[in-house]
């Protein structure tokens, strides 16, 4: 019973958003209200009627209800509650509920707000963004319906699934189910997947507004840059806190002690990031010197375009992956979404070219709108950089016949140095002023902080013997770290000094006049955090790997592990384990008693691998169980990772999330930021040069 | 005389270490760190994007033995890798080669770069090509901004920005 | 990006590099969904089950080398196999037992080791006493020509030398038999071909 309400409500849920952007998109081309009105009112309604959908198989997986195959295939009765609910987006039906549920829900947040200012884009921020909801949907209905059943149909050697029952077939409902894949029981699946959705979701947010604005005209002004301003912000947060969460749940379970490995679903998922935040620095520019107007155009589609393109290489298993889901119907139509979404933005884009024109001009080279429009092309560098090595192997295949992988030494050599040059930007262009600024002027204000982060490097470098690249990479994060820290102590000292403030009171007060621009700087150095992760990643890590018997030890690093016992047992959760025991010793200190396994679950007959880690804010020492014989007989193997740094990628995820909250918390009116706006006074127009919220 | 005791003191201490150097070679077995550092720059020709020194499968535990075998018989690291792009295909290596048809997953980054660069330069130049179709700086010359240096400038737009 | 200056210059020069920057830029996304598209096909297609039978070269263990050409007018199973595949260990026997029976009654069996290594590979057909003809894909050479997903895969090619089915997985009795038994019933050379 319950079930047949989920698929109704789905069913409804698609419905109604057919019609919201259907009715959007005539009421905003007659410019009849009542139709836009009709459409919001259905728009909102979406995320209601889609909750009752997900619910309903919510309450399916809880109770094990086997009749649905997606339960069976997704759920056993090892599992607990918890795992059970979160299989909810376990399997490839399921998480496209869950995705077209969670966009209807951005959606209907953003629409139910009372909407005051740019009202000319409205209806069509809801047809576009009622659009790409009702095609997820549409998916979930009718390729990949989640309340599908399994049918015996006589004569057939495999089952058959199915909403309703074909011909002569009888309901097959298995006693027990697959289970979630063992890979997937950890606490990232909690976290990875929905916020991985949400940014990518999120997204479609700027993106109607961006259409729109080209659709009606209004491209060449920022209103909707400024109506969706936090939108981005808060879409971008989730999808760099969903890239950090997949790495720190692939440095878990995965085994290979790193936590980012260049493989095609990581990508598909780094490059509308990459756009994504290109873009979110692209738009200040726009609002302050209305320029770069066609750059966010063209980020904001690339970003959004991305996203699909993300989504259809990992669901339909065109470029193999480690991650990807299991293959299915989905190709062709995901294939014919993207492509009307590309050529359709891209003829939109060229209609109004025209429009976007830059408003104002620059007076010197070095200044800080040409390292904006640096930004953005590196970032698009960057990105071009990854999307080839991609794609290439498709490509290859194509034309020579023979796969080709495209690894991490490719990404590392091709992306790193123009990952580096961001870093150097990072520094460098909060001293820049606008307009114009001189290279003489910048070399005199960034000459302290090359020092600083000069002497901070050479004394790391001292301490351990350093190839040159890991010593310029260090010295790049440390410039770029030192400029931003130099950037709050000026603020805090010019307080202290205006104002006769403490330093700490002066430090608040900061944040509190000038969330955007400090809570983006607490965003840098979360970002900086986790490029010293990837600097101790790509140069410091170490490796070994030995055969031990009982009480001999295996070094690395300064460290001493010495292997003292092997059991195995039964574990939770239907797996065979064998657990071994070893202390960690750092010279003649022990440290940490570590218990790396293997564990096997017998059902699917797949291993998983644990390791035990050690953690400490300059290291982890992670270490695996890698083969062993008959317990009591013979050696076991252990193979050791040292990796610098690691944990401040963590760390880094925690304050870029304390950064967007500050940046996009709405503030109370009396402590409003006034753009600065350095708009000469025109003589033919009566603008003033003043504020805007 | 004096040559030939030159002679007899070279020649052995040169067989010496002749034999010293190839029983080094010989002697030890591959350790699982030389096997590793070569599996890694090796894919694993089976399982997707996986490196051949992280894969657990039954597979690469054969492989990894393999590479062991050829180290222990002396094979160096590259004829090592040429063996398995020899047996396996292209796409057991993890860095792209860079000759034939896959050099060009190499050069359409720097080709990319390049254009980069040669837009970035006209855009720049268009903005400040705009600024002089503007018309003349003269509306301009009374505003402050020209007549103050860009640093203290820069400072006083910090400082304003603070207070308001 | 050339786009952002075109909109920017007044004179001509600049409306030449948007005419120019419009057809690169749909072409480009273009050519990138027709990339999808083929994508889509290949991942969507199975293994080679029908037409010529692609020929291909084959040395095995002991040095002998053959070609698939050479066999024409003989009905011919070729099984990819690996030692390190379970399900292959399940068929094997059944496999080198319908061999026996059939070898002399012209049908070749060729077993085509995929991404093995030596040493396994001896040890597996010595194991089974495996005694057709097998040898090691080098560079994956055949795999790639005949499609396979994966192994054990068994491809059956008739007289003419033309492919006539695959079979994905492990053989069991007796599907083999029946296979061999319906193509050697064939006259010697078909018409279909």
């Amino acid at each position: 019973m319950l079930n047949e309400v989920g698929w109704l409500a789905l069913l409804i849920g698609f419905g109604l958003s057919l019609y919201a952007s259907g009715a959007a998109a005539w009421g905003g081309w007659k410019g009849q209200s009542r139709w836009v009105a009709s459409a919001r009112n259905a728009a909102c309604l979406v995320f209601p009627v889609l909750t009752v959908s997900v619910l309903a198989l919510v309450a399916a997986l809880l109770r094990l209800d086997f009749r649905l195959a997606y339960v069976a295939d997704v759920s056993s009765q090892a599992m607990s509650p918890f795992l059970r609910a979160t299989a909810l987006w376990g399997g490839q039906q399921g998480s496209i509920l869950f995705w077209g549920w969670l966009m209807a829900g951005f959606v209907g947040a953003v629409l139910v707000r009372p909407w005051r200012s740019d009202r000319e884009l409205f209806p069509w921020v809801i047809a576009i963004a009622m659009l790409t909801t009702a095609f997820f949907v549409s998916l979930a209905v009718f390729i990949t319906n989640p309340f599908e059943r399994y049918w015996l149909v006589p004569g057939a050697q495999e089952l058959t699934r199915a909403l309703s029952a074909p011909p002569g077939a009888m309901p097959y409902v298995p006693a027990e189910g697959d289970g979630l894949n063992p890979l997937l029981r950890h606490f990232g699946m909690i976290g990875h997947p929905p916020t991985t959705y949400l940014g990518f979701t999120g997204f479609v947010i700027p993106y109607a507004f961006a259409m729109a604005a080209l659709i009606t005209g209004k491209g060449r002004e920022d209103g909707w840059i400024r109506a969706t301003r936090r939108w981005t912000l808060v879409a971008w947060m989730f999808l760099s806190v969903g890239l950090i969460l997949g790495g720190r749940w692939a440095y878990d379970v995965l085994g290979w002690g790193g936590f980012w490995g260049w493989d095609p679903v990581e990508n598909a998922m780094l490059m509308p990031w990459l756009t994504g935040t290109a873009f979110l620095h692209s738009v200040m520019i726009t609002e302050k010197r209305g320029m770069l107007k066609v750059w966010n155009m063209i980020l904001i589609i690339l970003t959004y375009a991305l996203s699909l393109f993300g989504t259809f290489i990992t669901r339909t298993g065109v470029i193999g992956s480690v991650h990807a889901f299991a293959k299915s119907a989905l190709g062709p139509a995901f294939f014919i979404f993207i492509g009307l979404t590309f050529l359709g933005s891209m003829s939109l884009l060229f209609r109004r070219l025209p429009d976007l024109r830059t408003e104002h001009e620059l007076e010197g080279v070095v200044s800080r709108e040409t390292a904006f429009l640096l930004q953005n092309l590196f970032f698009l560098a960057i990105t071009f950089a990854v999307f080839w090595g991609t794609v290439f192997p498709m490509i290859s295949e194509l034309v020579t016949g023979t796969k080709i992988t495209v690894g991490p030494p490719y990404f590392k050599q091709v992306a790193g140095p123009l990952f580096f040059a961001l870093l150097v930007l990072m520094g460098l262009t909060p001293l820049l002023a606008w307009r114009r600024h001189g290279l003489h002027s910048l070399a005199r204000t960034a000459a302290p902080i090359v020092a600083v982060s000069l002497v901070l490097a050479a004394g790391w470098a001292y301490v351990h013997r350093l190839h040159p690249a890991a010593w310029a990479a260090l010295w790049l994060v440390a410039f770029a770290a030192v400029a931003v820290l130099a950037e709050f102590v000026k603020g805090v000292r010019a307080r202290m000094e205006t104002r006769r403030e403490m330093a700490l009171i002066a430090l608040a007060r900061l944040f509190a006049r000038n969330r955007r621009r400090y809570g983006g700087y607490v965003v840098h150095l979360g970002v900086l955090m986790i490029a010293l992760a990837f600097v101790g990643d790509t140069y410091f890590k170490q490796e070994t790997q030995g055969s031990l018997q009982v009480g001999e030890e295996l070094a690395i690093g300064g460290y001493r592990l010495v292997f003292e016992d092997l059991r195995t047992y039964a574990g939770s959760d239907g797996r065979d384990i064998v657990e071994a025991r070893a202390s960690l010793y750092r010279g003649s200190k022990f440290v940490a008693a570590l218990a790396p396994r293997r564990d096997f679950f017998v059902v699917q007959e797949q291993p998983v691998t644990v390791p035990a880690v050690y953690s400490t804010p300059g290291e982890d020492v992670y270490v695996m169980l890698v083969g062993w014989e008959e317990i009591g007989y013979g050696s076991t193997t252990f193979k050791i990772y040292l990796n610098p740094f690691i944990n401040w990628a963590w760390l880094g995820g925690v304050a870029i999330v304390l950064g967007v909250l500050l940046s996009a918390f709405p503030g109370s009116r009396a402590y409003a930021e006034v753009s600065y706006e350095l708009r000469p006074r025109r003589l033919d127009s009566a603008e003033p040069a003043g504020e805007s919220a | 005389m004096r040559r030939r005791i030159w002679l007899w003191v070279l020649l052995p201490l040169g067989l010496a270490l002749v034999l010293v150097v190839a029983a080094e070679a010989q002697g030890e077995a591959p350790t699982d760190d030389q096997v590793n550092a070569i599996a890694k720059k090796l894919y694993c020709p089976v399982c997707p994007n996986t490196p051949l020194d992280v894969c657990a499968t039954k597979a690469c535990q054969d492989w990894r033995a393999q590479i062991r075998d050829q180290l222990a018989a002396g094979w160096s690291e590259p004829q090592i890798i040429d063996y398995f792009v020899a047996q396996y295909g292209e796409r057991v290596l993890a860095e792209p080669e860079r000759s034939g048809f896959t050099s060009l997953v190499w050069i359409l980054p720097m080709i990319a770069a390049g254009v980069g660069l040669v837009g970035f330069v006209e855009v720049v130049r268009q903005w400040k090509r705009r600024r002089a179709a503007a018309g003349p700086p003269s509306m301009f010359a009374a505003s402050p901004a020209a007549a103050v240096d860009p640093e203290t400038l820069a400072r006083i737009e910090g400082e304003l920005e603070k207070m308001a | 990006m050339s786009e952002s200056s075109d909109r920017m210059s007044p004179p001509p020069p600049g409306r030449a590099r948007v005419r120019f920057g419009r057809p690169v830029a749909y072409g480009l996304v273009l050519g990138l969904l027709a990339l999808l598209a083929w994508g889509l096909v290949q991942a969507d297609s199975g293994p080679r089950a029908s037409g010529p039978a692609p020929d291909f070269t084959l040395t095995d263990f002991d040095g002998r080398t053959m070609t698939l050409r050479s066999l024409r007018g003989q009905v011919v199973v070729v099984n990819f196999w690996a030692s390190w595949c379970p399900p292959c260990r399940e068929e094997a026997a059944y496999l080198e037992k319908t061999w026996r029976t059939y070898q002399d009654r012209g049908v070749v069996f060729i077993g085509v080791d995929w991404v093995d290594t030596e040493k396994e590979a001896l040890a597996y057909i010595d194991e089974f006493d495996i005694t057709y003809l097998n040898g090691p894909d080098v560079g994956t050479r055949i795999a790639t020509a005949y499609r396979i997903q994966g192994v054990p895969e068994t491809f059956f090619i008739d007289k003419a030398g033309q492919l006539r089915g695959v079979h994905i997985g492990p053989l069991y009795p007796p599907e083999l038999d029946e296979r061999i038994d319906e193509l050697l019933a064939e006259p010697r050379s078909t018409p279909s071909s």
